[in-house]
């Protein structure tokens, strides 16, 4: 290893990456999203998908998902980092679990006349994809899936005329009866 | 609203905050008046419970309160204005952060009508100071101020304490609310931090602990955080077991220097016979201490024979830098406490007679070596006399930050905690000045000196005057090479010698500075006249600046190179010119 001059000790770390999907209950107070996307670019972690909503408004609690990759070591230290913050409840690692139902939603606006147009419609029904605004030369999708599932659909549309599209991200559960 | 009026809880916002101020036991705070705090101010002029100590700089006044705190264990207050009052917050926020200090900064912020506007000393204090503090609020509404003044007191001192802030627009210091005691129910529901270890990974540690054949108890600053029941669980701990001991330069304290157990320090500057226990020892019991570069070396060849257990109340800490083997989430005292009673029960001290024989021998090599002079003063020596003339004395250390602050860490003996007060994790030049005023200000009668380098020293000089206002006798205590000592050893050896910048030019006569700011000035140059200048710099009840001319060129060794694993270390004898050449050779082929 060439160390550069420098007083501190650089290192390369060569553990692949891994990506997990992170829920995370939080109190639903000002600033809390900034808190924690704060802590994401503040520490040098990815985020590749994040979604907020309030779940539980009487007790005021909302669930952020996060799409997030990095080494082993890494993951452990987000969820570390996330969980001490605090107003936060809980931080589960879905991908960890192995027993979580991912699902994206995405709006999808397709341009195109004649055999194109009809291709694409022939597609949407293929992947349960519902018309949601038609024109003459236009259709938007709505489709729901797994993230896999909506890149798929998206490249399918792109010769057909994608016009634009626009999605949710990753919103995350966990199966069986028992809650986070 | 006749019965309101009659209300004692029935306060404006300004009000509430002294009154929490007092509720919570606070004493003393340390602030800078300005346009948003005035409500509070004008409350302060009308009370006599809570004494404030008007600094010159708001940074000051974040540094004296975290003085103030390390030295008492209790939570240090800051009061600042808006804008530039809060910015000048962040740097001992951010310091108090990285070194776990428990502080509660009250700032004033804009009207509420007016966030947001770019009004005049307005700016996004939560959204700026979020990054350098444990948790931070804005509070909109007068009747929430008594439930988040009271939370941030229990964030700020609870599980792994940290600064906190409350940022209050001067609309809520008018506006009339309803106040109340602090209660459990003023605290998020979810912030729990843990205490407790778990016992299934107490009794794996004891066992390891109970038949090693090389341990070393590696303790760090969480250790004095937890308080004076975790340094007798550790001292206990040592005497039980018989291990050897060293600390990070935030640990000083908690075992003493004179104790027959310790290595010394460990770490960039620590001592050869401590990173060699490190390196070769077969199981390390961590104890509050979080692995930070400084201490580890090269991560790789981090002790790699041994199993090591970590015992943290941060759950974050654990496995960030240094995968370990058995870690236990808790407070510090309560899973010592835990440890101490199974290794007593089921334990019985292991042999390591062999282990110590070998410490011994790396003992010897003596590597805090340095050659005195009758012509020149070194600063090693210059630490040493200080030492033995305030032995026995009732005495606090701060420090800057650089070359004399390791010196400091290598050649003063603390024997309690809460005696040395050093910016350890941010590195803040300036922090000791400032924070020897909150020292003596919790500690009136006490000998509180700041071991200061001339280029930190002027960072927050304005801070003397404070000093001479409140009569804080303090003793700065300069090691006056006339370079930014730190910053020139690292480019004599690694910048190819060229000292770029790292000089002080244009240095203050600081005799005469003192005397400007109506303080003593002391300066020394023989080392024949130190002893004699030290005692006149303790006998003087004023605040003092001692000019201690020293030997210029001198570095702070020994030293682990950068890149380098704990067995590696630079020593002082070898530290001539070829073998630092060597040591460095892949920064050298660089430059």
């Amino acid at each position: 290893m060439n160390q550069p001059a420098s007083a501190y000790f650089i290192e390369d770390r060569h553990d692949p990456n891994e990506t997990h999907t992170l829920a995370v209950l939080v109190q639903n107070e000002p600033g809390v999203l900034a808190r924690v996307i704060g802590l994401f670019s503040g520490r040098g972690y990815n985020i590749e998908s994040l979604t907020v909503s309030e779940t539980e408004a009487q007790k005021h609690l909302s669930r952020i998902t996060i799409v997030t990759t990095g080494t082993p070591m890494v993951i452990e230290q987000i969820k570390h980092q996330l969980d001490r913050m605090i107003p936060v409840y809980r931080v589960v690692d879905m991908t960890q679990t192995k027993r979580s139902i991912e699902r994206e939603l995405a709006m999808v606006k397709v341009r195109g006349q004649g055999e194109h147009r009809v291709e694409a419609l022939r597609l949407a029904d293929a992947f349960r994809a519902r018309v949601i605004d038609a024109t003459t030369e236009s259709f938007v999708f709505e489709i729901t899936g797994n993230t896999d599932k909506i890149n798929q659909f998206i490249d399918l549309m792109r010769p057909l005329g994608l016009v634009e599209v626009s999605r949710t991200g990753v919103a995350a559960i966990g199966r069986g009866p028992e809650g986070m | 609203m006749s019965d309101k009026s009659h209300d004692p809880n029935q306060m404006t916002g300004a009000a509430m905050i002294v009154r929490a101020l007092i509720d919570h036991g606070v004493t003393d705070i340390f602030g800078y008046p300005g346009g948003a705090v005035l409500p509070i101010y004008d409350e302060i002029f009308q009370q006599s419970q809570v004494q404030h100590i008007l600094v010159r700089h708001e940074q000051g006044a974040g540094h004296a309160a975290e003085g103030y705190a390390r030295s008492t264990g209790k939570p240090g207050v800051a009061l600042v204005t808006s804008g530039p009052g809060a910015t000048n917050m962040v740097t001992p926020l951010t310091d108090a952060l990285m070194d776990s200090i428990p502080l509660v900064c009250i700032s004033g912020q804009v009207p509420t009508h007016l966030i947001g506007n770019d009004a005049f000393q307005e700016c996004d204090t939560v959204g700026i100071t979020r990054p350098c503090t444990k948790h931070n609020w804005l509070v909109r509404d007068v009747n929430d101020l008594a439930k988040v003044l009271h939370e941030a007191f229990y964030v700020a001192t609870s599980g792994r304490p940290g600064p906190v802030l409350v940022d209050v627009p001067k609309d809520v210091q008018f506006a009339t609310g309803t106040y109340h005691p602090p209660r459990k129910s003023d605290v998020h529901r979810s912030y729990a931090p843990r205490v407790k270890g778990d016992a299934t990974q107490i009794r794996k540690a004891v066992s390891l602990l109970a038949n090693a054949k090389r341990p070393v108890i590696y303790s760090g600053g969480g250790v004095i955080n937890s308080g004076p029941e975790a340094t007798n669980l550790l001292r206990e701990l040592v005497e039980v077991t018989g291990f050897p001991i060293t600390s990070t330069l935030m640990g000083l304290g908690a075992y003493p220097a004179s104790g027959k157990n310790w290595l010394g320090m460990l770490g960039m500057h620590g001592t050869y016979e401590a990173n060699m226990t490190m390196h070769d020892c077969d199981v390390m019991l961590c104890v509050g201490a979080r692995f930070d570069d400084r201490i580890t070396g090269r991560v790789d060849a981090f002790s790699p024979g041994s199993k090591k257990i970590h015992i943290d109340i941060d759950p974050s800490s654990i496995n960030k830098n240094i995968r370990v083997d058995v870690p236990i989430i808790g407070d510090c005292g309560n899973v010592l406490g835990d440890i101490l009673q199974v290794f007593k029960s089921e334990a019985k001290k292991p042999d390591i007679k062999s282990w110590w024989q070998q410490i011994a021998q790396w003992r010897a090599r003596n590597s805090l070596y340095y050659k005195k002079s009758n012509d020149v003063i070194l600063p090693q020596h210059a630490i040493q006399s200080l030492f033995e003339a305030t032995r026995g004395k009732d005495t606090y250390i701060t420090t800057e930050v650089g070359q004399h602050q390791m010196w400091a860490a290598q050649f003063y003996g603390f024997e309690e905690p809460h005696r040395w007060m050093t910016s350890g994790g941010l590195g803040t030049m300036g922090y000791g000045l400032p924070a020897a005023v909150g020292v003596q200000v919790a500690h009136p009668d006490s000998l509180v000196i700041d071991i200061a380098g001339d280029a930190s020293v002027q960072m927050t000089m304005q801070e003397m005057s404070t000093a001479v206002q409140y009569e804080l006798p303090i003793k700065i205590f300069i090691l006056n090479n006339q370079y930014m000592g730190m910053v020139r050893q690292w480019q004599q050896l690694l910048h190819g010698n060229r000292l770029s910048h790292s000089y002080s030019e244009a240095l203050p006569d600081f005799v005469k500075l003192a005397e400007a700011y109506g303080a003593v000035g002391l300066q020394v140059h023989k080392p024949g006249d130190l002893d004699g200048a030290i005692k006149e710099m303790i006998s003087v009840k004023r605040p003092v600046l001692f000019d201690c001319r020293v030997a210029a060129l001198e570095n702070c060794f020994p030293m682990i190179p950068s890149g380098k694993a704990h067995n590696e270390m630079l020593l002082p004898e070898q530290a001539n010119d070829e073998a630092t050449a060597k040591a460095f050779a892949a920064g050298k082929a660089l430059v």
